[in-house]
């Protein structure tokens, strides 16, 4: 653009100012989506109370609920509140603070809908549970197979544990030796590069249940002396087979995260390529492994649950004879709930370690 | 015979030729100074002369021995040889102590007393003895140089590379840098290094060596290539260097 059109361009007239947004659309629309999740809580409290006749403590659950239910209600009233007021001082040619009223307005509208929404969302859960007199309880949540089950499917549940953490710790060390194996350098480490290499792909190709059905079953035929062994171990070691695969991936990638520079300053200092793993690259790569090992270690423990198609009594093995005694499958969403129990701790702080870095790396 | 002795050295990245051959010799105590456009190569044979890139052909000498093909004990090579890096490079996990330590001890193997006391005499020569526990990312870029300068020092090196040390600095911390840079010269340490400051270049450069597109297009005294250059393609480059005011 030459210069006389900038010139020009400050001659024009100012553009008229942004007029305040509506408020009372988005109220209206709160209001509609509220009153309805009001009515569908209503209709799912009478039919929890009735489910289990009138008794005091679903009665009182329906209760909390349909109150809950009614909390949206203030934000949006709020909200034509500050319609009003918006109005109010557009009239008045108050043009700044009516912005403002209308900008809060909005904010408010927009919460009472957010909340009136999951009040629709719980209340439709509860149906769905509750319709058909009860079926979907009656089929996954039935408190007493939860009791008669309970006891042995803990019990069961410290082989999971059991399995996953001595698995991980192999998983830990083999890993390692691939992912050495994979970054050695030259002519001389191609051979063992391609082994590695090869292994990798094979086992992140091959599905863990397939893995598990061959080792469990394949090595006591194929190698005698393991006959003697507790079927628990082969589980580990078919979980470490596979598991091996993915961390030595990790470390790979984790290593090769750091920038070249550091390497290049370290080595133009005069540390060798060993000194240089150990003091430079190894200790900041660490931090940036440990959230997708933790990933990995998350679901090498649910996929100890695959050791139940070769017959070790984990937990899903014990909760499905369960299953098969009461005619119920409550005994395997118990079992669900053991995972979630274990897994969502460390699911947040994956999280968390994640956030920290990534606010550390904004900041720095 | 030259302390440093680049011969018809050349290099290349797949089929990008960077280096077309080109031969330079640096004295004992010579400061040399390395200009020319961005991508004209200036990196890259800082790199060959510690191998941090491997040369496709010539040969570079360190004190009549050959540093360039194979065979050589690069990690012997590069204590005598230190480099300092545009983006300072230093090891964000360390402090400011650790970072000047590490090569001493574990390259040398000094005691860690012995390798405290030295590093903490070399930050004091710097200004940056009251942030020997700070953390890189804790630093200004200034700052950062200045370690990355110490830490190079700290194993006492025959010749210093440095690589456009000031290029990533903000305005008002470049005089400080070249401040240890003119001190160091002064000092009669041997130096090569690649710069866009002209004027610094002027002062403390005993040769200046344009290169352009990857070979050397003139090479003399200061006075004779800011002044009276002979070659239209180091005047061409001069003039676009006055005209963005850095000279
Ligand atoms: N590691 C590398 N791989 C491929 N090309 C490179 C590499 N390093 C430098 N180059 C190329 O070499 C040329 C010269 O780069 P460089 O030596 O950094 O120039 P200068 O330092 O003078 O700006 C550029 O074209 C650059 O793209
Ligand atoms: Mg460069």
């Amino acid at each position: 653009m030459s210069t006389p059109d900038l010139v020009e361009v400050e001659t024009l007239p100012a553009p008229p100012p942004s007029q305040p947004q509506r408020v009372t659309g988005v109220a209206v629309t709160a209001l509609v989506v509220d009153v309805v999740g009001i009515a569908l809580m209503v209709f799912a409290g009478l039919l929890l109370r009735d489910y289990n006749h009138g008794g005091i403590f679903s009665t009182i659950v329906a209760i909390i609920l349909v109150l809950g239910s009614l909390y949206p209600l203030w934000p949006t009233i709020q909200g034509f509140r500050g319609g009003a007021k918006r109005n109010r001082l557009l009239h008045n040619d108050e043009l700044v603070a009516a912005r403002r009223a209308s900008a809060r307005g909005r904010e408010d509208a927009t919460i009472g809908l957010g909340y009136g929404a999951a009040a629709i969302i719980v209340a439709g859960l509860l149906l769905l549970g509750l319709t058909n007199s009860g079926a979907v309880a009656e089929t996954f949540f039935r408190t007493d197979a939860w009791h008669q089950s309970f006891g042995e499917a803990i019990q069961a549940f410290w082989i999971n544990i059991w399995v996953a953490v001595v698995s991980f710790v192999l998983v830990l060390i083999f890993g390692l030796i691939l992912a050495i194996m994979r970054m050695l350098p030259g002519r001389a480490g191609a051979p063992l590069r391609l082994i590695a290499t090869v292994y990798c792909d094979v086992f992140r190709a091959v599905p863990a249940i397939v893995t598990v059905l061959l080792v469990v079953f394949g090595l006591p035929l194929a190698f005698t002396f393991t006959q003697r062994w507790n079927p628990a171990f082969m589980g580990v070691v078919a979980l470490t087979l596979t598991y091996s695969a993915y961390v030595a991936e990790v470390y790979r990638a984790g290593l090769a995260s750091i920038h070249p520079s550091q390497s290049a300053a370290a080595r133009s200092l005069g540390l060798s390529y060993a000194q240089t793993l150990r003091a430079v690259l190894v200790p900041q790569a660490v931090r940036r492994m440990v959230p997708p090992l933790m990933n990995d270690f998350i679901s090498l423990q649910k996929d100890t649950a695959l050791l139940s198609i070769a017959a070790i009594p984990e937990v899903l093995l014990v909760t499905k004879l369960w299953e098969s005694k009461l005619f119920n499958l409550s005994p395997v969403t118990l079992a669900a709930v053991f995972f979630i129990v274990i897994t969502i701790p460390q699911a947040r702080f994956v999280d968390h370690l994640i956030n920290r870095d990534a606010a550390k790396r904004a900041g720095g | 015979m030259s302390f440093l002795e680049i011969e018809d050295v050349r290099k290349s990245f797949g089929h990008n030729e960077v280096l077309k051959g080109v031969t330079l010799n640096v004295e004992r105590h010579e400061v040399v100074c390395l200009i020319g456009a961005s991508g004209s190569g200036k990196s890259t044979l800082l790199r060959c002369v510690n191998q941090l890139e491997q040369v496709n052909g010539g040969e570079i000498h360190i004190d009549g021995d050959t540093v360039t093909g194979a065979g050589v004990d690069l990690n012997k090579l590069r204590r005598d040889v230190g480099i300092v890096f545009q983006s300072y490079n230093l090891f964000p996990h360390m402090s400011v102590l650790e970072n000047v330590m590490l090569a001493p001890t574990r390259v040398v193997g000094i005691s860690k007393e012995e390798a405290k006391e030295k590093a903490m005499t070399l930050l004091t020569s710097v200004g940056m003895q009251d942030k020997s526990s700070a953390y890189p990312d804790m630093l200004s870029g200034g700052q950062q140089q200045r370690v990355a300068i110490v830490r190079a020092l700290a194993m006492e090196p025959r010749v210093m590379l440095l690589d456009e040390i000031t290029a990533a600095l903000d305005p008002e911390l470049v005089g400080d840098v070249l401040e240890i840079v003119r001190e160091l010269a002064h000092g009669g340490l041997t130096m090569l290094l690649a710069t866009h400051e002209m004027g610094f270049a002027r002062e403390v450069a005993s040769q200046v060596c344009f290169l352009d597109s990857g070979s050397i297009c003139e090479n003399g005294p200061p006075e004779q290539i800011f002044d009276n250059p002979t070659e239209p393609r180091t005047q061409q480059f001069l003039s676009r260097v006055v005209k963005s005011g850095r000279l």
